[in-house]
């Protein structure tokens, strides 16, 4: 068994497995964990008011799962914080937090300021526009952390396919990871494949960790957290939950052709960071993509080695054919 | 003997009550909104049959269990459980599964499919250990909590007939609880009676290729001319119609729908016997045949409007500043009267549920809406309105 396909099997989770909220609160209690759940928004007046009902409802009024739950905006000109305010969250403006910091505006400029600002031991970030939210996007991601000490960063995947006609399926993250993040973390980073859906925006992580890295405020901070993490506790220290669908909204995509470009930029920031620019690893020829069967899921490994052909004019009998000399 | 200052301490009760509750209301509305996102067309209610009875199981209540037709059930026991009060909220919707049943919530209003008939009732009769347990209430009797499946449309109520025939606990009152509106006070049933008619040529021996459509249109206009009487009050609604496909292709089958009540009972056949003739009539004038299909018939029935439930019930509204609008039903309420059973229906909130419109309901009247159940409950409870006849 590879190191890759061992941790897809220790550190890959379904929600279904943490559906006792009740021993998971006991568990937490018994450790002394304290939890706070951060909603970054900007906008977001349509679904805020649907995530924080379930969430206070289910994992606060019901089972005393998180015990913070707090919206920090990033300045939305629409009604959601008076929104959130309305349905009892702990509402903060990004920009009241740290001044001496000043403020930028992105969504990595919130999760960083909600270290300052939240108690919890572990904090689990939700993004706003969920439209089906559940306590599953909560408990699918605090329930590793709570139960295994070693564990440090647990990040979301959503199973995609709209339709699949038997019972293997391709399973993978949106149009972005497929199309850039997966792609580059083969040729540099290969361990990093196993993370289904790197740039997923629900994510639970410990303090003593977020404390220790940097915040890109705009599109790249799932991408370099990632990079950071596994570059101090290396692969064991991530897991990832299966939370089933999540609808939202889809991006166009000149956005996310913006994405890409934020993205880009700060994975090259971290090659810099690493020393590995100048001095790149030997670029990997497998590139990695997944396949799920019911809720297992293995890596499909292809190689691809794109060969080069020199310029025609370097070839004796083109040279000869068309009278070039010399 | 009816205690006269147990009464009295319920209505005092009343607004305390009402203000409590808001305490509860991410627990309400969060149930509201995760019922409601669980397609329930009637005859495909498991899914939000598992999320209820899931829900009871979490509420650590007695005797939960799905029946053989798949109503959910649940008791709260009572201090002294002699008798049992059956609170039934029809789980089922219209929608079916394919359209979008995302809820959306802001600070007054929930909007979204079947959000006013019936996930609210659901969410409600779901939420009422909580409530109970919040606001210390303790009843002497059992509270059973029946999720009733097929009720609407072609399901004609199976699931709570299946229950109030089948069900050997014995039941001394019962409230349906219905998301909209509040207000509502339904003591009595009409005779009801739900029917399709279609007509339907062949293709290859029909010159007149419009026939199915023409045939339905002389049927409807033979009903229209049905002489009913104002009192009591008797009315045929017609509530659908379809057939064909396009502009340009005619119509092989042509679809009425449409529903007969009355106060009266045995109107309702008589009805039903000169629309059978009128169809007769038709079906063998034309080369079409045309099918009379009964889909649903309730019996009318009630209990009488002195009977002391509606008169503390319209005591309780008046308690809370609620309005009641005494109508009867041609809902659950009827699969209750028929067993002989004291029942009455009652709305939980403001909002609307008209087909053309997207469904919504208030948030804030819902308070009133539950603080005027509890009442209702407390008062059965303590035998304020039981009927010393």
């Amino acid at each position: 068994m590879t190191k890759i396909e061992k941790w897809l099997d220790d550190n890959t989770f379904h929600h279904g497995e943490f559906w006792d909220i009740l021993a998971l609160v006991k568990e937490k209690e018994k450790k002394g964990l304290k939890i706070s759940l951060c909603i970054p928004t900007l906008n977001e007046e349509k679904t805020i008011g649907k995530e924080l009902v379930i969430f206070k409802s289910e994992l606060m009024d019901r089972y005393p799962l998180i015990d913070e739950l707090a919206v920090i905006d990033s300045g939305s000109s629409d009604q959601t914080r008076e929104v959130a305010a309305a349905f009892g969250a702990d509402v903060y403006l990004s920009a009241d937090i740290l001044p001496s910091q000043g403020f930028k505006r992105g969504k990595g400029e919130n999760l960083w300021k909600a270290i300052y600002q939240l108690k919890g031991d572990i904090i689990c970030y939700v993004d706003a526009d969920i439209k089906n939210i559940h306590p599953r996007f909560c408990t699918g991601l605090v329930a590793p952390l709570i139960y295994r000490d070693e564990m440090q960063y647990v990040k979301a995947f959503y199973d995609r396919p709209l339709a699949f006609s038997q019972g293997i399926r391709p399973s993978g993250g949106g149009r972005v990871t497929e199309i850039l993040v997966r792609p580059l973390f083969s040729l540099f980073f290969p361990e990093l494949t196993a993370i289904i859906q790197p740039l997923s925006g629900e994510y639970a992580v410990r303090r003593e960790v977020l404390e220790k890295i940097a915040f890109p405020i705009g599109y790249g901070v799932e991408t370099s957290h990632i990079l950071d993490v596994y570059k101090e506790y290396g692969l064991d220290a991530f897991g990832q939950c299966d939370l089933d669908q999540r609808v939202h909204r889809n991006q166009i995509t000149l956005d996310l052709g913006k994405m890409s470009f934020g993205i880009l930029q700060s994975f090259l920031n971290r090659l810099e960071n690493f020393g590995m620019v100048d001095r790149l690893p030997e670029m990997s020829n497998f590139y990695r993509q997944f396949q799920a069967q019911e809720n297992r899921y293995e890596q499909v490994v292809r190689e691809i080695v794109e060969e080069e052909r020199p310029p025609m004019i370097q070839i004796p009998e083109y040279r000869e054919k068309f009278g070039i000399k010399s | 003997m009816i205690d006269p200052k147990a009464r009295d301490t319920i209505l005092r009760s009343l607004p305390n009550f009402r203000e409590k509750l808001r305490d509860l209301r991410e627990i309400v509305l969060a149930n509201a909104v995760m019922i409601g996102e669980i397609p329930a067309p009637t005859f495909k209610e498991d899914a939000r049959t598992r999320f209820l009875l899931d829900r009871f199981t979490e509420s650590g209540l007695q005797n939960i269990s799905c029946d053989e037709k798949g109503n959910s059930t649940a008791i709260i026991p009572g201090t002294r459980g002699k008798e049992n009060i059956l609170i039934s909220s029809h789980i089922d919707t219209e929608f079916s599964a394919a359209i979008d049943h995302t809820m959306n919530i802001t600070p007054d209003s929930i909007r979204g499919s079947g959000i006013a008939d019936n996930s609210l009732g659901v969410a409600v009769m779901a939420s009422l250990p909580s409530i109970l347990e919040k606001l210390d209430i303790k009843l002497q009797h059992d509270l059973v909590l029946l999720g009733a499946v097929k009720g609407l449309g072609k399901g004609n109520l199976e699931g709570l007939r299946f229950f109030v025939n089948n069900t050997p606990l014995k039941l001394k009152s019962a409230i349906c609880l219905e998301g909209v509106h509040l207000g509502r006070l339904s003591y009595s049933c009409l005779g009801m009676m739900r029917a399709e008619i279609i007509c339907s040529i062949n293709e290859d021996h029909n010159p007149d290729q419009s026939a199915a459509i023409v045939a339905l249109n002389k049927i409807i206009s033979r009903i229209m001319e049905i002489r009913l009487p104002q009192e009591p009050k008797t009315s045929i609604i017609l509530g659908g119609i379809s057939g064909g496909k396009a502009f340009g292709k005619p119509a092989t089958k042509a679809r009425l729908r449409f529903e007969v009540r009355s106060e009266k009972t045995g109107m309702v056949g008589e009805i039903l016997n000169t629309i059978q003739t009128i169809t007769e009539e038709i079906d063998s004038e034309e080369l079409i045949d045309v099918q009379l299909n009964v889909v649903s018939r309730n019996k009318a029935g009630g209990i009488p409007f002195v009977h002391p439930l509606v008169q503390n019930t319209r005591a309780i509204m008046k308690g809370l500043n609620i309005k009641p609008r005494l109508a009867p039903s041609v809902g659950d309420l009827s699969a209750i009267i028929s067993k002989g059973i004291p029942a009455l229906t009652l709305g939980l909130t403001t909002g609307s549920k008209k087909e053309d419109d997207f469904e919504y309901i208030n948030i804030d009247p819902i308070f009133s809406g539950i603080a005027q159940l509890l009442g209702v409950i407390l008062s059965i409870d303590q035998g304020v309105c039981d009927d010393e006849d």
